[in-house]
């Protein structure tokens, strides 16, 4: 309950401009908390003359903060694939190790991993801790859980990272409760506190409207999932060492009770959206399955992949691992190009991220032109062709 | 087949936002809908009663107008409605969240299945489902876009991946988190909308789930949310002006660093 101490309270009413949620209001000179209150704590902070508290029982864990240390990245190995968002992870990672002078460890899972712990170590891993097993070449939230887990509770690390991904979303969740740790979702920013070694995890919420920076002030590990391409990786250095210590696994650790009959790796490799830095996405403004076929050729002329908005999808125009938006995927490409998307609240909330934003659509009054850095009123049927003309002769040049 | 569906209430992302001026959310004519994807969630489990018989519950955590929720899965076909609401709750993260329906799950008896939206689109975490499952000893799978074959004693599914989609076989007792590909929610019949309106929703505290208050609300809550701020801002409406063929030629010469 957030409490407001009435012989303190001096109605001055910063309180209420402070509270995102509007929960809050001076009546009769003093602060009344309403409904609305998510207990997100902003008033307190702001309240200068500390009339205000949050109480609740006491916790139920609370874990010798000092005994954890070390910054901890799962690398997500698939397909005999590294997920790229895993090495722009370690760049992050290099960054808290280094501010709180300890090490970097990556986790590597999988089968037949080759030398993608070496790949690791040159992206800024101290150590990798890898666990190789013909059981492990299939993901499953039990085996990749259990191992994970085991591997935390041994050396207790302070923060584990993994990426926003569609295995990170899955078995990191898992992990967490399991730890009882805290665990939150699809950062796009992390810092680290100085004198407490808090790790503070920016994300956004509702859609994209509010940001919020979340801590966790008495549970370990930190833990996060953090979106593909918002980090920066570092350079590949061939020189970096670094010690890879190989996980004994026991049986445990290697059956689950879900089993994978098949997995099917789409052809068309443009299906992984978030991980594309160059989107170009068709909307209803397309007329046709057919119009799709010009945003595949801007894309193509891009090096692009090709996202879509839930309209055309629903159409069944392409299919829905491209839908961006809330009840798509989130995408944060260095360039996003919209077009014929009518930039409905529910598709701005998964690109509004994006670096840049171009719109082309014909209704000058669209919302999508809100949000977008470049835009265009025109016909995409005029507008696309002499796009794609234009870039090719740009690059020729 | 005994299913539960845990579906939460939000805010309709059409009428969240941020008031420039004061830095708030705008409260007013904010309209509460079923979480999207857990309407998904509560077509499955009604296509797998009626292929396989049992009974469908619905289960929320939140304040007392979540039962309007739960009486709109009733009208879609689930049979009953189960709220856990307390002021307790408070400030639950996913941890908290997940234990409170892990309790309250016990408490409602034997499921075989119980099914999950893939995230609540007012934080997006998509954390409850697995968190649900592991509080309950179960196994899971998330981001379900299809369930192939649903048998007495298996499932076959499809699960969404960022590259292609896997095929999984389980038993149960058996956590499920699902995406919209999987089905098409009907729209509720004349006859659903009189049974929900006649329905009774069992509401339940924090006691009633034998809940350890430590668990619970925000002492329960490994995270905490310290600071909400505003977005930065993406800068104005900038309209490229000309003929098209002009702005074609501005346009790629401002996107020059991408080509
Ligand atoms: C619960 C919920 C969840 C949702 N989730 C998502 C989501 O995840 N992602 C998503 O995208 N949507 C989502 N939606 C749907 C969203 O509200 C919009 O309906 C959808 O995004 C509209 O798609 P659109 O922009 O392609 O189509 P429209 O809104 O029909 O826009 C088409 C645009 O094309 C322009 N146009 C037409 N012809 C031309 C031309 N020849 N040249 C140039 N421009 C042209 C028009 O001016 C118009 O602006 C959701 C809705 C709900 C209720
Ligand atoms: N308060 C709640 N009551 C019931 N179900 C919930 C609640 N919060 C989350 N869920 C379920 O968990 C899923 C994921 O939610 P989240 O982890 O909040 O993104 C939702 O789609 C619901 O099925």
């Amino acid at each position: 309950m957030l409490k407001v101490d009435n012989e303190l309270c001096i109605g001055c009413g910063v309180c209420e401009d402070n509270c995102a949620f509007g929960a809050i209001e001076v009546v009769d000179g003093l602060a009344v908390v309403g409904d609305a209150c998510t207990l997100c704590g902003s008033c307190v902070e702001s309240c200068e003359v500390e009339a205000l508290t949050i109480e609740g029982a006491e916790k139920s864990v609370q874990v010798d903060l000092a005994s954890w240390s070390g910054i901890w990245v799962y690398c997500e190995y698939r397909a005999g694939k590294l997920a790229p968002v895993s090495l722009e992870l370690l760049g992050v990672g290099r960054q808290l190790a280094d501010a709180r002078g300890v090490q970097l460890a990556a986790v590597l899972i999988g089968s037949d991993t080759g030398d993608s712990a070496d790949v690791l170590i040159g992206h800024g891993a101290d150590i990798v801790y890898r666990a190789d097993n013909k059981a492990l070449e299939y993901f499953t939230d039990e085996t990749y859980g259990a191992v994970l887990t085991n591997l935390i509770r041994e050396h207790q690390p302070e923060v584990v990272l993994a990426g926003a991904t569609a295995i990170g979303r899955s078995f990191i969740p898992g992990v967490a409760n399991t730890l009882g740790a805290g665990l939150t979702a699809d950062c796009t920013q992390l810092d680290i506190r100085s004198d407490d070694g808090a790790l503070l995890q920016t994300r956004p919420a509702f859609g994209g409207n509010i940001m919020a920076t979340i801590v966790c002030p008495s549970s370990r590990p930190q833990m996060s999932t953090v979106r593909p391409k918002v980090m920066k990786e570092l350079e590949f250095d061939a020189g970096r060492q670094g010690e890879i210590i190989d996980m004994a696994l026991d049986e445990g650790m290697c059956s689950s009770k879900v089993r994978v009959l098949e997995s099917v790796i789409s052809e068309n490799d443009d299906v992984n959206i978030q991980e594309s830095d160059i989107l170009v996405g068709g909307g209803r403004g397309l007329d046709s399955e057919k119009g799709f076929e010009l945003i595949r050729d801007l894309a193509n002329s891009l090096g692009a992949a090709v996202s879509a908005s839930r309209a055309v999808v629903d159409a069944g125009w392409i299919g829905y691992p491209h839908q961006v938006g809330q009840t798509g995927k989130t995408v944060a490409p260095r360039l996003y190009i919209a077009c014929g998307i009518s930039g409905a609240i529910q598709h701005v909330a998964g690109m509004q991220s994006s670096e840049t934003i171009v719109a082309i659509n014909r209704d000058e009054n669209a919302p999508i032109f809100n949000v977008a850095d470049f835009g265009i009123v025109g016909d995409l049927f005029e507008v696309l062709p002499k796009l794609i003309t234009t870039i090719e002769g740009y690059r020729k040049s | 087949m005994n299913i539960v569906v845990c579906i939460k209430q939000v805010p309709d992302a059409k009428d969240v936002r941020l008031d420039p001026k004061t830095n708030t959310l705008a409260r007013e004519g904010v309209q509460s809908i079923m979480n999207p994807y857990d309407q998904h969630a509560v077509e499955e489990a009604v296509r797998l009663k009626e292929q396989l018989g049992g009974e469908v519950t619905v289960l929320s955590m939140g304040p007392p107008q979540a039962q309007d929720v739960l009486k709109q899965a009733i009208s879609c076909g689930a049979d009953k409605g189960v709220l856990i609401s307390d002021r307790a709750f408070a400030g639950a993260d996913t941890w908290a969240t997940s234990y409170t329906l892990a309790r309250a799950v016990k408490k409602l008896g034997s499921f075989d299945l119980i099914l999950c939206g893939k995230q609540a689109i007012d934080g997006d975490t998509a954390q409850v489902g697995p968190g649900l499952a592991i509080q309950l000893g179960i196994p899971f799978v998330t981001c379900i876009q299809k369930i192939r074959e649903a048998g007495e004693t298996e499932l076959v599914m499809e699960r969404m991946m960022d590259d292609g989609y896997d095929v999984l076989a389980a038993g149960y007792p058996l956590l499920l988190t699902v995406v919209k590909d999987i089905n098409e929610p009907r729209v509720p019949s004349l006859k659903g909308k009189m049974k929900a309106k006649k329905a009774e929703i069992m509401i339940l505290s924090a006691e009633d789930v034998g809940a350890d208050p430590r668990k619970i609300g925000l002492a329960g809550s490994p995270t905490q949310v310290v600071d909400v701020f505003p977005p930065p801002p993406r800068g104005e409406r900038a309209l490229l002006t000309g003929s098209i063929d002009e702005q074609v030629k501005q346009l790629v010469e401002k996107l020059a660093v991408y080509l």
